[in-house]
């Protein structure tokens, strides 16, 4: 119901329309889902996970476990979205979860009276036979039963932005504390940023009462927001949830930008990376929970939440509400109620006495406070009609039946030590307030040991405004003073961690310690009667804390519970490991910007423009996207490839070969360097001449080839293979800066710089002559050589190298000069029968040549010795990076796979990755294989199926015929040499 | 001892559950056992149980210096699959994927292993070319499985993305009796079982010391005194250099952080694994309805269980992209676990310098699928001294020979 009066943050003036489930509603601006529906009456708002009970919101903020909606609908429908968080909004749409077919009506609840025999663990014992009854039948229905709301059906059309920041001070939480904390800090000159989760700034003060600077705590707290916003090195951030504290004071904020608007322009969520110098916690402090009988109905609630629906919101489950607690703070909610006009039957204190100020005043209001008292059940179908009262220490015998509408519950409180646990801080148990709090002997430390989170206010259990105010401002600097401020004085708690402590089992199978997972007293008795006596198996075992509010109501008292029934004293039995996220965090704000076609950065040559124009079908290479091929109208893609091929090999193709690795290499120390990273010699090599080099890693295993050419005395440009073009550059600097770092050698990578082009064929030298400027005939530019000069007036570099077994020119020129050249050679070639080819022509004309290709012939196991490349090896070079891995006996052993060319006795085309069988089967009963196929082509010189494989001794069975199986076939090959095409060599060195 | 049915949930029901005994007893340490298992992780537990199943060995003590299972075996994201490249991987963890078909029948504990198919998904030629060949390989293996093309994916996973505009899905590798279970109860089962047999699951033992006389090991020294043994194996995951350390040889294992996170509970949506190698994530739906997500490891050695946050957000990020729908859940928890890696990304489960002392590590990003297995061919090892043929290949003696058994061939992530 919504009261005549009161409530801070509403607007009375404007009504806004909602709907929950299939009823529409009106709310106040300012209210939140949970307090709209509070005000229309409604205090059911969800269903508990295992036993679907009926649920109302036990909290008004953030730790909320009960009131859990799924909002919005179609692709913009979020599940599990706290309703005690969600702002309201003119339209707002919210659907109950976890119910068939109402919320009211759910069937599933009929989990509820058999729960007797489904106690934490039922299913480790049960649903083992019939063994496949548990994938067929039992798992299925505990899977439908299970989760919470609907999954997401469509692709989320909302976008999220991510921004990197740094400060010297993150506060975290902005109540008096984090506001304290703040202005101390940024009076001394430091960049701070204060973070609220809520829309509004204050925390709790402004609802709690009490003094700062002699006036009202909502005062002081607007003074401080304007003397922070006017600041100008301070960020200011409300409906921002600090969420992880990483290693090195790395912070993460998720900040909603568009929800409580419904949506709008621009990202709905930002992801804030800070690196902060230090944090101050300051989130405040989570009210616990009772465990007493049927303490999970509708409209029973913390007594701190009530007061917020109360003060806040002007909204009640009904006129009458019981308190029951054991602690003074409690005594607030009893007050405000009262003030609110509500009536407050009775307040039920476990203390054996209640003398403090709170209570006193309480008595003076004229409420009636019975100490000792406890409550021993709940009545009501759906939501709370009346509590039964009973002696605290007792067995739980009924003294009194008190109706109410509401029951305000206070166990104490936990401070949220969430930010400060996460990079490792320790706890300490502080007896008096019956909570961990943090130890500040044992901070999380920063790379030189430095403390680099503080907690402060009732994060650090500072829970009187005095001193939370007080240590906030310490937090934010040691020297500054705090304003003054007052609050009554209270009388320590009791710790209750069972109500009544007496209760038998069947009692405490009525009491729940985790609302949403359904875990009760008697669960956690169980398990520590099984021997789940750690925390963590506990946890695990009973489901306790693993919930979306991942224990903030029910770590503390779970806890409790297992130390008693361990007999051991609470900080014995520990805590479970507080992992981030703070709260649930939106997975597409972690993932950001980055989708779809901006999923990953996208690279492309020079000439990228011309072949999306010729039709090309790409292939994507690493980053990078190249021609597969140019199929013509109706031609499928394997004829072009073939024809591709069959051009080049009688006429002229043309190759953007842009993508190679381009790595300059020079200094004094450069030939010797790369003597050890190639297997061959580079520093021998001439300048003007190419060497094609091998590179192998520690092991010995080849890692990527390509042509080196020797650009002059001490530089070299090496080639790489286009996906181990950064790879390589790495792994150069890697050695250089770790292992010969005081070798003088400079690498750049050129990759992008220069635009690449294979001019290839029979046709290629009459190309280039056509272009004119350069003399690349034999004579002047022999096999294996490069020159300089121009071409058609575009300064270029020539390299004649091939790796198609063709007459073949690679000419590179700065990359803005790519696609002239391309067009000259497109022109120059006309008559000549020119045609571009892609990535898979190369690939084809590569193997009919025998030519090994990385990551086809190579997997990370192959030597050069078992290509054939052994030639690549310089015998006299006293080392290089794989020389001692390959003398392993292993890599030197005559049974190795080696490579040979595979002819199918029928012409097909063997599938790819088919292996050789052998002769039996293994020590492990499996097939024994004595090689495999690494290439399979069809291959349109030839016109048959070709392919290269690494064969056991290979080499030596020239002829013989082998069985290859895959994709349930079989297919017959003989062993050939690898050179299907002109092994002479005769093409290419004209 | 009691077994577990529905009867006896009936039965303990009726009487609120008062009458359940210990899953596993907390004995003192004794002065000395035929053999002791040191770390109480899943292959150690495994271990144990299987020295006393198959080679009547039950004089035995399992020591974890802190919960037990609460190493990797209770922080993994529980895929269990054995679609392996190599021989000796595919033989070991198609062994321990059969045995994991029974397990809970064998163990009277509910461990939840349901083979509800995995894939990984091919998104470059390269990817396809590899898969194929790793299906041509486990056609040889004895291993089930099958490549299958982008509309069976879609078929299987319809939540899946499979026309992505950067990395459309080409095709996957498909193991239909792959699948996942529920780690915390191998743990537990196997606890359970080994305690049923007499032996000895000792919590809160750390072993800090390893006595050698004249080669041979005589005991460990731990935080609860010194225990004997003529048989010691070390099961310690990220910690084997440590231990190895003590007992004076050195191991080829680096510790590295490997970081998990599962999101808010939601309803079924998703019945099979899916593990994308090329954008680097995998996810499944865990029957609490948590979709369960890992990605890669860290790029440094760490032993703090806490990794850095910008994997996080590169798993994240690939799998929006491949499961749109996943942008507006909510990430729950994230953790970590310290991952012991070996050079050629296979296991070891070997002999050492030392007489008496045998190793199972090694196991990295994949081994709760191995769990069984490993435990199955470790205890042969212990029992007998001398490897048999399941872990004959895994010696860690191999690299000094070469010998790898290479299997980032096959996948960049391999869980
Ligand atoms: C995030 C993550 C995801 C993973 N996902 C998968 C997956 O999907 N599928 C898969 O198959 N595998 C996965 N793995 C790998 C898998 O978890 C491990 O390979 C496996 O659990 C290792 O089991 P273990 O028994 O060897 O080690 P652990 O479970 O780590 O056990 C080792 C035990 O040794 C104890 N110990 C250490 N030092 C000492 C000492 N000095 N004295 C006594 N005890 C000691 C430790 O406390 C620990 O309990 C994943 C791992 C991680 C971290």
């Amino acid at each position: 119901m919504r009261l005549e009066t009161g409530g801070r943050l509403i607007d009375r003036t404007r009504p806004l329309r909602f709907r929950f489930d299939d009823r529409w509603m009106t709310g106040l601006a300012g209210d939140t889902l949970a307090s709209a529906l509070i005000g229309q009456g409604r205090i059911l708002m969800g269903r508990s996970f295992k036993y679907h009970r009926p649920r109302g919101p036990v909290a008004a903020g953030l730790e909320e476990p009960n009131a859990l909606v799924t909002l919005g609908t179609g692709a913009r429908a979020e599940p599990n979205v706290r309703a005690t968080q969600t702002e309201l909004f003119q339209g707002l749409r919210a659907d109950s979860q976890n119910r068939w077919p109402s919320l009211a009506f759910d069937l599933m609840a009929a989990n509820d009276l058999v729960s007797r025999f489904l106690p934490a663990g039922f299913y480790y014992k049960t649903f083992i036979r019939p063994r496949a009854a548990w994938k067929h039948l039992f798992e299925p229905a505990i899977r439908r039963a299970a989760g919470l709301g609907p999954a997401p059906k469509a692709a989320d059309p909302d976008r999220y932005d991510q921004v990197y920041a740094f400060c010297d001070v993150l506060v975290a939480g902005g109540g008096v504390a984090g506001l304290a904390a703040a202005l101390a800090a940024a009076r001394t000159g430091a960049r701070v940023m204060l973070f609220e989760q809520a829309p509004h700034w204050g925390g709790r003060a402004p609802v709690d009462g009490g003094t700062v600077a002699g006036g009202d705590p909502a005062g002081w707290v607007a003074a401080a927001v304007a003397e922070l916003a006017a600041m100008p090195d301070v960020t200011l951030r409300t409906r921002a949830t600090v969420a992880a504290v990483h290693d090195h004071g790395y912070v993460l904020v998720e900040e909603r930008l568009t929800d409580h608007l419904g949506g709008g322009p621009g990202p709905r969520r930002r992801l804030w990376r800070i690196r902060a110098g230090r944090v101050v916690n300051a989130c405040g402090a989570f009210e616990r929970p009772l465990a007493f009988p049927g303490n999970d109905r509708p409209g029973v609630m913390l007594a701190s939440a009530l007061r917020d629906y109360v003060v806040n919101w002007a909204v009640a489950p009904g006129p009458a509400a019981v308190v029951v607690t054991n602690n003074d703070d409690a005594y607030r909610t009893a007050l405000a109620l009262r003030r609110a006009g509500i009536s407050v039957p009775v307040i039920a204190d476990a203390r054996p006495a209640a003398d403090g100020p709170l209570p006193q005043a309480a008595r003076a209001a004229g409420i009636r406070v019975a100490t000792g008292t406890g409550i021993a059940g709940t009545v009501g179908r759906g939501r709370v009609v009346a509590v039964q009262l009973c002696d605290a220490g007792g067995g739980g015998h009924v003294t009194e039946t008190i109706p109410c509408d509401a029951v305000a519950m206070s166990g104490g409180w936990s401070p949220a030590v969430h930010l400060w646990s996460q990079p490792g801080g320790r706890l300490r148990w502080d007896e008096a307030g019956a909570m961990f709090v943090p130890d500040p002997d044992h901070p999380p430390t920063g790379a030189a040991g430095e403390p680099i989170v503080t907690c402060a206010g009732a994060a650090a259990g500072a829970l009187r405004l005095p001193d939370c105010i007080a240590s906030g401002a310490r937090a934010g600097d040691p020297a500054a003073a705090a304003p003054p401020a007052e609050a009554e004085a209270e009388a320590p708690l009791l710790p209750v961690w069972v109500m009544p402590s007496g209760a038998g089992p069947r009692k405490r199978a009525k009491m729940w310690l985790d609302f949403q997972n359904d875990v009760k007293v008697s669960d956690v008795e169980l398990a520590a009667r099984e021997g789940y006596r750690s925390v963590e198996h506990t946890k695990r075992y009973t489901t306790l804390g693993m919930a979306t509010d991942q224990g903030k109501l029910s770590n503390v008292n779970g806890l409790a519970v297992l130390a008693q029934a361990l007999d051991e004293a609470i900080p014995r039995v520990g805590t479970t490991t507080f992992r981030p996220p703070f709260v649930p965090v939106t997975i597409g704000a972690l993932a950001g910007e980055a989708r779809g076609a901006v999923f990953q950065p996208l690279r492309r040559t020079p000439l990228h423009d011309w072949h999306a124009a010729h039709g090309a079908v790409w292939e994507p290479v690493g980053l990078w996207r190249r021609p597969y091929c140019y199929p013509r109208a109706n031609e499928s893609r394997a004829d072009a490839v073939a024809r591709e091929v069959l051009n080049t090999r009688r006429a002229l193709g043309l190759l953007d070969a842009s993508t190679l690795g381009k790595i300059v290499v020079k200094g004094p120390d450069a030939g010797r360097f790369l003597d050890m990273i190639y297997t061959g010699a580079m520093s021998s090599l001439p300048v003007g001449r190419c060497r094609y080099g091998l590179l192998c890693n520690e092991q010995g295993f080849l890692i990527d080839d390509g042509v080196v050419a020797r650009l002059a005395e001490d530089t070299w440009l090496c080639h790489t293979t286009s996906g181990g073009a950064d790879r390589i550059h790495v792994w150069m600097e890697d050695w250089l800066q770790t292992e010969w770092w005081n070798w003088r050698v400079f690498t750049l990578n050129l990759t992008e710089q220069l635009a690449q082009i294979a001019v290839v064929g029979p046709h290629a030298r009459k190309a280039l002559e056509a272009l004119g400027g350069m003399d690349v005939s034999k004579a002047a530019l022999p096999f294996m050589h490069w020159a300089e000069g121009t071409l058609a007036g575009i300064p270029a570099r020539v390299f004649r190298i091939s790796f198609s077994g063709e007459l073949s020119y690679e000419v590179a020129v700065p990359a803005d000069r790519g696609v002239e050249l391309w067009e000259r050679l497109v022109a120059a070639g006309g008559p000549l029968g020119v045609m571009p080819y892609g990535t898979e022509a190369l690939h084809v004309m590569r193997a009919e040549k025998g030519f090994i290709m990385i990551g086809d012939e190579t997997d990370g196991t192959v030597i050069p010795q078992d290509l054939g490349l052994g030639w690549a090896i310089s015998a006299r070079k006293p080392d290089y990076l794989g020389k001692r891995g390959q003398m392993r006996p292993a890599l030197a052993d005559p049974d190795r796979w080696r490579l040979v060319g595979l002819m199918t006795l029928d012409g097909s085309v063997i599938p790819e990755g088919a292996y050789a069988v052998g002769a039996g089967r293994n020590a492990n009963g499996q097939t024994a294989t004595e090689g495999r196929v690494t290439s399979t082509y069809f291959s349109p010189t030839l016109n048959r199926g070709i392919a290269l494989g690494l064969i056991r001794r290979g080499p030596e069975r020239m002829g013989e015929v082998l069985t290859f199986a895959a994709e349930g076939r079989r297919v017959q090959a003989r062993i050939v040499s690898p050179v299907f095409h002109d092994p002479e060599g005769k093409a290419q060195d004209v | 001892m009691s077994r577990y049915s529905v009867f006896a949930i009936v039965r303990e029901g009726l009487r609120h559950h008062t009458g359940w005994p210990r899953a596993w007893a907390s004995p003192e340490p004794r002065a000395r056992y035929d053999a002791i298992v040191v770390g109480a992780g899943g292959h150690g537990l495994a271990t144990a149980y299987y020295l006393g199943r198959n080679h009547g060995i039950t004089d035995v003590a399992v020591l974890e210096k802190g919960w037990l299972g609460g190493g990797n075996t209770g922080r993994n994201t529980t895929i269990i699959r054995s679609n392996y490249l190599q021989d000796p991987s595919a033989a070991i963890y198609e062994k321990s994927r059969a045995l994991y078909e029974t397990l809970s029948q064998e163990l009277n504990y509910n461990v939840m292993f349901s083979p509800r198919g995995v894939m990984m998904l091919a998104q470059t030629e390269h990817e396809v070319r590899g898969y194929r060949r790793t299906a041509a390989a486990n056609a040889l293996q004895g291993v089930e499985t099958e490549f299958i093309g982008p509309r069976r994916v879609k078929e299987l996973c319809p939540i899946m993305n499979i026309d992505g505009p950067r990395y459309p899905v080409l095709g996957a590798l498909w193991q239909p009796r792959g699948g996942t279970g529920r780690h915390d109860a191998v743990a537990w089962g196997y606890a359970r079982a080994c305690s049923q047999m007499g032996m000895h699951i000792i919590e809160n033992c750390a072993v800090t010391g390893i006595t050698v006389e004249g080669g041979q090991v005589r005991g460990v020294d731990t935080t609860r005194g010194p225990i004997g043994c003529d048989r010691l194996g070390l099961v310690v995951a990220g910690h084997s250099s440590q231990l190895a350390d003590m007992a004076g040889f050195r191991l080829p294992i680096e510790s590295l952080c490997l970081q998990a996170l599962v999101s808010e509970p939601i309803k079924p949506c998703m019945d099979v694994v899916v593990m994308a190698n090329t954008v680097h994530g995998y996810m499944s739906q865990s029957d609490k309805g948590e979709m369960v997500i890992g990605g890669g490891t860290d790029g440094f050695n760490n032993y703090t269980q806490r990794g850095s946050h910008h994997h996080i957000e590169e798993t994240l990020r690939a799998l929006v992209e491949t499961f749109p729908m996943l942008s507006r859940l909510k990430m729950l928890r994230q953790w970590g676990g310290i991952v012991d890696m070996t050079g050629d990304r296979s296991p070891l489960i070997s002999k050492t310098p030392v007489g008496g002392i045998f190793v199972n590590c090694g196991w990295g990003t994949g081994g709760f699928k191995a769990i069984p297995g490993s435990g199955w061919a470790m205890a042969e090892l212990m029992a007998k001294g001398e490897p048999g043929p399941l872990a004959a290949e895994f010696s860690m003696f191999r690299f000094r020979e070469g010998r790898f058994i290479d299997e980032s061939v096959a996948a960049g992530v391999a869980h």
